[in-house]
Protein backbone atom coordinates (compact mmCIF):
# COMPACT_ATOMS: atom_id res chain seq x y z
CA UNK A 1 0.00 0.00 0.00
CA UNK A 2 1.90 3.32 -0.90
CA UNK A 3 0.97 6.22 1.21
CA UNK A 4 1.15 9.95 0.40
CA UNK A 5 3.65 10.89 3.38
CA UNK A 6 2.74 12.93 5.89
CA UNK A 7 4.99 15.21 8.70
CA UNK A 8 4.72 13.51 11.88
CA UNK A 9 2.40 15.32 12.99
CA UNK A 10 0.12 12.94 15.21
CA UNK A 11 3.53 11.68 16.92
CA UNK A 12 4.74 15.21 17.53
CA UNK A 13 1.04 16.22 19.38
CA UNK A 14 1.12 13.06 21.00
CA UNK A 15 4.74 14.06 22.37
CA UNK A 16 3.56 18.05 23.27
CA UNK A 17 0.74 16.46 25.11
CA UNK A 18 2.72 13.88 27.30
CA UNK A 19 5.60 16.80 28.18
CA UNK A 20 2.05 19.10 29.88
CA UNK A 21 1.16 15.64 31.00
CA UNK A 22 4.21 15.11 33.03
CA UNK A 23 4.46 18.76 33.40
CA UNK A 24 0.96 18.82 35.20
CA UNK A 25 1.04 15.45 37.05
CA UNK A 26 4.34 16.49 38.27
CA UNK A 27 2.67 19.89 40.04
CA UNK A 28 -0.54 18.04 41.11
CA UNK A 29 1.61 15.47 43.26
CA UNK A 30 3.49 18.34 44.74
CA UNK A 31 -0.36 20.68 45.15
CA UNK A 32 -0.82 22.32 48.00
CA UNK A 33 2.80 22.36 49.19
CA UNK A 34 5.40 24.12 47.79
CA UNK A 35 6.35 22.91 44.31
CA UNK A 36 10.07 23.46 42.25
CA UNK A 37 8.63 25.26 39.10
CA UNK A 38 11.39 24.71 37.10
CA UNK A 39 10.93 21.50 35.84
CA UNK A 40 7.27 21.89 34.54
CA UNK A 41 8.29 25.33 32.88
CA UNK A 42 10.96 23.83 30.63
CA UNK A 43 8.27 21.13 29.89
CA UNK A 44 5.46 23.42 28.94
CA UNK A 45 8.19 25.72 27.18
CA UNK A 46 9.20 22.77 24.75
CA UNK A 47 5.64 21.33 24.43
CA UNK A 48 4.81 24.79 23.07
CA UNK A 49 7.64 25.03 20.95
CA UNK A 50 6.58 21.62 19.69
CA UNK A 51 3.14 22.72 19.03
CA UNK A 52 4.26 25.76 17.01
CA UNK A 53 7.09 23.41 14.77
CA UNK A 54 3.82 21.07 14.11
CA UNK A 55 1.70 23.95 12.80
CA UNK A 56 4.58 25.02 10.87
CA UNK A 57 5.20 21.95 9.72
CA UNK A 58 1.29 21.84 8.49
CA UNK A 59 1.56 24.70 6.69
CA UNK A 60 4.05 23.31 3.99
CA UNK A 61 2.03 20.13 3.07
CA UNK A 62 1.27 20.87 -0.63
CA UNK A 63 -2.66 20.28 -0.97
CA UNK A 64 -3.43 20.24 2.37
CA UNK A 65 -7.02 20.83 2.78
CA UNK A 66 -7.25 23.71 4.91
CA UNK A 67 -11.24 24.12 4.61
CA UNK A 68 -12.03 20.88 6.48
CA UNK A 69 -9.06 21.70 8.91
CA UNK A 70 -10.66 24.82 10.05
CA UNK A 71 -14.19 23.51 9.74
CA UNK A 72 -13.82 20.58 12.10
CA UNK A 73 -10.76 22.11 14.03
CA UNK A 74 -13.09 24.97 15.27
CA UNK A 75 -15.68 22.74 16.91
CA UNK A 76 -13.46 20.62 18.42
CA UNK A 77 -11.51 23.77 19.50
CA UNK A 78 -14.49 25.10 21.01
CA UNK A 79 -15.10 21.29 22.93
CA UNK A 80 -11.88 21.11 24.11
CA UNK A 81 -11.63 24.95 25.40
CA UNK A 82 -14.77 24.04 27.49
CA UNK A 83 -13.42 20.96 28.79
CA UNK A 84 -10.12 23.55 29.50
CA UNK A 85 -12.13 25.67 31.70
CA UNK A 86 -14.08 23.34 33.74
CA UNK A 87 -10.46 22.49 34.67
CA UNK A 88 -8.98 25.42 34.79
CA UNK A 89 -12.60 26.33 37.55
CA UNK A 90 -11.07 23.11 39.26
CA UNK A 91 -7.93 24.13 39.80
CA UNK A 92 -9.32 27.96 40.76
CA UNK A 93 -12.02 26.18 43.18
CA UNK A 94 -9.37 24.48 45.07
CA UNK A 95 -7.46 28.21 45.36
CA UNK A 96 -4.59 27.51 43.07
CA UNK A 97 -2.83 30.59 42.53
CA UNK A 98 0.63 32.01 41.88
CA UNK A 99 2.96 30.21 39.87
CA UNK A 100 1.53 26.29 39.61
CA UNK A 101 -1.85 28.45 38.15
CA UNK A 102 0.18 30.26 35.61
CA UNK A 103 1.84 26.88 34.07
CA UNK A 104 -1.35 25.02 34.70
CA UNK A 105 -3.52 27.51 32.79
CA UNK A 106 -0.66 27.91 29.61
CA UNK A 107 -0.63 23.80 29.60
CA UNK A 108 -4.43 23.99 29.18
CA UNK A 109 -4.45 26.48 26.82
CA UNK A 110 -1.43 24.17 24.55
CA UNK A 111 -3.87 21.23 25.02
CA UNK A 112 -6.91 23.26 24.15
CA UNK A 113 -4.85 23.97 20.84
CA UNK A 114 -2.91 20.53 20.06
CA UNK A 115 -5.95 18.18 20.58
CA UNK A 116 -8.46 20.09 18.20
CA UNK A 117 -5.31 20.35 15.79
CA UNK A 118 -4.60 16.84 16.19
CA UNK A 119 -8.13 16.00 15.43
CA UNK A 120 -8.80 18.02 12.42
CA UNK A 121 -5.55 17.21 11.01
CA UNK A 122 -6.54 13.66 10.65
CA UNK A 123 -9.84 14.07 9.28
CA UNK A 124 -8.20 16.53 6.68
CA UNK A 125 -5.59 14.26 5.82
CA UNK A 126 -7.75 11.62 4.14
CA UNK A 127 -9.41 14.96 2.37
CA UNK A 128 -7.20 16.96 0.61
CA UNK A 129 -7.84 18.46 -2.75
CA UNK A 130 -5.55 16.11 -4.47
CA UNK A 131 -7.94 13.54 -3.39
CA UNK A 132 -5.44 10.63 -2.06
CA UNK A 133 -6.42 8.34 0.14
CA UNK A 134 -4.79 6.09 2.48
CA UNK A 135 -3.89 3.96 -0.22
CA UNK A 136 -2.71 6.45 -2.58
CA UNK A 137 -5.53 5.90 -4.37
CA UNK A 138 -7.91 8.44 -6.33
CA UNK A 139 -10.92 7.30 -4.44
CA UNK A 140 -12.50 10.70 -3.26
CA UNK A 141 -12.01 12.50 -6.90
CA UNK B 1 -11.24 6.55 -9.26
CA UNK B 2 -11.08 3.76 -6.37
CA UNK B 3 -11.84 0.90 -9.17
CA UNK B 4 -8.86 2.26 -11.88
CA UNK B 5 -6.30 3.86 -9.15
CA UNK B 6 -6.45 1.71 -6.45
CA UNK B 7 -4.87 -1.87 -5.46
CA UNK B 8 -7.48 -4.53 -6.78
CA UNK B 9 -7.81 -6.13 -2.66
CA UNK B 10 -9.18 -2.37 -1.80
CA UNK B 11 -10.62 -1.76 -5.68
CA UNK B 12 -12.87 -5.52 -4.38
CA UNK B 13 -13.50 -3.90 -0.91
CA UNK B 14 -14.76 -0.60 -2.21
CA UNK B 15 -17.75 -2.78 -4.52
CA UNK B 16 -19.25 -3.98 -0.95
CA UNK B 17 -19.59 0.13 -0.08
CA UNK B 18 -22.71 1.51 0.75
CA UNK B 19 -24.53 2.18 -2.44
CA UNK B 20 -26.48 5.05 -3.08
CA UNK B 21 -24.53 8.02 -2.23
CA UNK B 22 -23.75 9.17 1.23
CA UNK B 23 -24.93 7.52 4.38
CA UNK B 24 -27.63 9.31 6.10
CA UNK B 25 -26.32 9.75 10.25
CA UNK B 26 -24.74 12.75 12.05
CA UNK B 27 -21.63 12.87 12.99
CA UNK B 28 -21.93 14.77 15.85
CA UNK B 29 -25.67 13.41 17.18
CA UNK B 30 -27.35 16.30 18.33
CA UNK B 31 -30.16 14.99 20.03
CA UNK B 32 -27.66 13.75 22.45
CA UNK B 33 -25.96 16.99 23.19
CA UNK B 34 -29.01 18.54 25.71
CA UNK B 35 -27.98 15.25 27.66
CA UNK B 36 -24.33 16.15 27.92
CA UNK B 37 -25.33 20.13 28.56
CA UNK B 38 -27.28 18.53 31.66
CA UNK B 39 -24.55 16.38 32.84
CA UNK B 40 -21.62 19.19 32.63
CA UNK B 41 -23.92 21.85 34.80
CA UNK B 42 -24.65 18.83 37.02
CA UNK B 43 -20.70 17.87 37.26
CA UNK B 44 -20.06 22.07 38.10
CA UNK B 45 -23.22 21.91 40.82
CA UNK B 46 -20.88 18.97 42.38
CA UNK B 47 -17.55 20.31 42.58
CA UNK B 48 -19.19 24.02 43.49
CA UNK B 49 -21.00 22.00 46.34
CA UNK B 50 -17.86 20.27 47.11
CA UNK B 51 -19.70 17.64 49.41
CA UNK B 52 -18.89 13.92 49.73
CA UNK B 53 -22.00 12.33 48.22
CA UNK B 54 -22.60 14.50 44.71
CA UNK B 55 -18.42 13.95 43.76
CA UNK B 56 -18.59 10.06 45.04
CA UNK B 57 -21.30 9.21 42.78
CA UNK B 58 -20.31 11.59 40.08
CA UNK B 59 -16.88 9.60 39.96
CA UNK B 60 -17.69 6.30 40.42
CA UNK B 61 -20.73 6.56 37.88
CA UNK B 62 -18.19 8.34 35.34
CA UNK B 63 -15.60 5.81 36.30
CA UNK B 64 -17.35 2.74 36.41
CA UNK B 65 -18.27 3.84 32.90
CA UNK B 66 -14.86 5.10 31.35
CA UNK B 67 -14.06 1.10 32.37
CA UNK B 68 -16.54 -0.93 31.44
CA UNK B 69 -16.90 0.72 28.06
CA UNK B 70 -13.01 0.38 27.20
CA UNK B 71 -12.60 -2.86 28.27
CA UNK B 72 -16.18 -4.00 26.42
CA UNK B 73 -15.14 -2.13 23.55
CA UNK B 74 -11.32 -3.20 23.41
CA UNK B 75 -12.17 -6.61 24.72
CA UNK B 76 -15.10 -7.92 23.26
CA UNK B 77 -16.84 -5.87 20.62
CA UNK B 78 -13.95 -5.39 18.83
CA UNK B 79 -12.29 -8.34 17.88
CA UNK B 80 -16.43 -8.90 16.81
CA UNK B 81 -16.20 -5.96 14.72
CA UNK B 82 -13.25 -7.40 12.71
CA UNK B 83 -15.22 -10.60 11.96
CA UNK B 84 -18.04 -9.04 10.54
CA UNK B 85 -18.55 -8.50 7.28
CA UNK B 86 -17.43 -5.29 5.62
CA UNK B 87 -21.38 -3.80 4.88
CA UNK B 88 -22.47 -5.08 8.40
CA UNK B 89 -19.08 -3.40 10.20
CA UNK B 90 -19.96 0.31 8.08
CA UNK B 91 -23.37 0.03 9.02
CA UNK B 92 -22.29 -1.07 12.47
CA UNK B 93 -19.74 2.05 12.90
CA UNK B 94 -21.94 4.44 11.70
CA UNK B 95 -24.42 3.71 14.67
CA UNK B 96 -21.92 3.21 17.44
CA UNK B 97 -19.40 6.19 16.70
CA UNK B 98 -21.82 8.96 16.74
CA UNK B 99 -22.66 8.38 20.00
CA UNK B 100 -19.24 7.47 21.53
CA UNK B 101 -17.89 10.93 20.09
CA UNK B 102 -20.49 12.21 22.88
CA UNK B 103 -20.06 9.69 25.58
CA UNK B 104 -16.99 9.35 25.58
CA UNK B 105 -15.28 12.74 26.38
CA UNK B 106 -18.27 13.46 28.74
CA UNK B 107 -17.97 9.92 30.68
CA UNK B 108 -13.75 11.03 31.12
CA UNK B 109 -14.51 14.63 31.77
CA UNK B 110 -16.76 14.01 34.76
CA UNK B 111 -14.64 10.62 36.25
CA UNK B 112 -11.45 13.36 36.33
CA UNK B 113 -13.23 16.72 37.12
CA UNK B 114 -15.07 14.75 39.96
CA UNK B 115 -12.04 12.36 40.78
CA UNK B 116 -9.89 15.68 41.41
CA UNK B 117 -12.19 17.55 43.58
CA UNK B 118 -13.09 14.18 45.73
CA UNK B 119 -9.29 13.89 46.34
CA UNK B 120 -9.15 16.75 47.40
CA UNK B 121 -11.93 16.85 49.77
CA UNK B 122 -10.70 13.82 51.37
CA UNK B 123 -6.99 14.48 51.48
CA UNK B 124 -5.32 12.34 49.36
CA UNK B 125 -4.06 14.22 46.82
CA UNK B 126 -1.82 16.44 50.03
CA UNK B 127 1.17 14.90 49.86
CA UNK B 128 1.24 13.86 53.91
CA UNK B 129 -1.26 11.28 53.09
CA UNK B 130 -0.71 8.06 52.97
CA UNK B 131 -2.51 7.26 50.36
CA UNK B 132 -1.09 9.76 48.16
CA UNK B 133 1.38 7.57 46.33
CA UNK B 134 -1.88 5.89 44.75
CA UNK B 135 -3.02 9.05 43.97
CA UNK B 136 0.01 9.95 42.19
CA UNK B 137 0.31 6.73 39.99
CA UNK B 138 -3.49 7.35 39.58
CA UNK B 139 -2.86 10.57 37.65
CA UNK B 140 0.15 9.17 35.71
CA UNK B 141 -2.15 5.63 34.24
CA UNK B 142 -5.03 8.52 33.28
CA UNK B 143 -2.36 10.43 32.18
CA UNK B 144 -1.05 7.72 29.63
CA UNK B 145 -4.80 7.19 28.83
CA UNK B 146 -5.24 10.70 27.82
CA UNK B 147 -2.51 10.94 25.21
CA UNK B 148 -3.57 7.58 23.86
CA UNK B 149 -7.19 8.49 23.69
CA UNK B 150 -6.76 12.41 22.71
CA UNK B 151 -3.78 11.74 20.55
CA UNK B 152 -4.82 8.85 18.54
CA UNK B 153 -8.69 7.49 19.53
CA UNK B 154 -10.74 10.52 19.36
CA UNK B 155 -8.77 11.60 16.14
CA UNK B 156 -9.79 8.42 14.41
CA UNK B 157 -13.19 8.42 15.70
CA UNK B 158 -13.87 12.01 14.03
CA UNK B 159 -11.84 11.23 10.80
CA UNK B 160 -13.94 7.42 10.40
CA UNK B 161 -17.22 9.44 10.83
CA UNK B 162 -16.47 12.04 8.07
CA UNK B 163 -14.77 9.20 5.91
CA UNK B 164 -18.43 7.27 5.68
CA UNK B 165 -20.22 10.88 5.24
CA UNK B 166 -18.48 11.18 1.79
CA UNK B 167 -20.25 9.76 -1.63
CA UNK B 168 -17.82 7.25 -1.76
CA UNK B 169 -15.87 6.15 1.32
CA UNK B 170 -12.50 4.89 1.05
CA UNK B 171 -12.66 1.11 2.57
CA UNK B 172 -8.75 1.32 2.87
CA UNK B 173 -9.12 4.27 4.89
CA UNK B 174 -12.04 3.11 7.20
CA UNK B 175 -10.11 -0.09 7.91
CA UNK B 176 -7.27 1.86 9.02
CA UNK B 177 -8.85 4.13 11.31
CA UNK B 178 -11.22 1.18 12.77
CA UNK B 179 -8.36 -0.32 13.34
CA UNK B 180 -6.37 2.47 15.30
CA UNK B 181 -9.97 3.19 17.16
CA UNK B 182 -10.38 -0.87 18.20
CA UNK B 183 -6.81 -1.47 19.20
CA UNK B 184 -6.22 1.90 20.79
CA UNK B 185 -9.00 0.63 22.93
CA UNK B 186 -7.65 -2.30 23.51
CA UNK B 187 -4.50 -0.82 25.30
CA UNK B 188 -6.89 1.69 27.49
CA UNK B 189 -8.93 -1.21 28.20
CA UNK B 190 -6.14 -3.24 29.46
CA UNK B 191 -4.72 -0.05 31.17
CA UNK B 192 -8.23 0.29 32.63
CA UNK B 193 -7.36 -2.96 35.02
CA UNK B 194 -4.69 -1.12 36.53
CA UNK B 195 -7.04 1.73 37.23
CA UNK B 196 -9.01 -0.66 38.88
CA UNK B 197 -6.67 -1.70 40.95
CA UNK B 198 -5.52 1.29 42.17
CA UNK B 199 -8.88 2.76 42.77
CA UNK B 200 -10.45 -0.41 44.72
CA UNK B 201 -7.22 0.27 47.44
CA UNK B 202 -7.58 3.76 47.39
CA UNK B 203 -11.13 3.40 48.30
CA UNK B 204 -10.05 0.57 50.64
CA UNK B 205 -7.80 2.98 52.65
Amino acid sequence: MSERKYPPFTEIGMLSLALIVIGGIYLSAHIPQHVPLGLPTALLIASAALTVINVGMLTRIPDFNWTRFAQVGKWALAAYLFTAALIEYAFLRNHLKGGPLVILTLSLLVYAVQVPAMIAFTVARYDSPAGAGADGSLAHS
Amino acid sequence: MADTMAPPAVAAEAEHGPPGGPLDFQIVPLKGLPIVGVIMVLLIAAIASNKLWPLEFFHVAGGAAWTIIDLFLGLILGPIMGKMSIPARIEFTTKLMPKMLLIMPTVVTVTLAAGWQLSTYLGTNITGNPLHGWVVASMIVVGVMAILALGLLEPANVAVLFELKKPRPNPAVIERLMKRFIYCAGILGAMQVATLLIMTKLASG
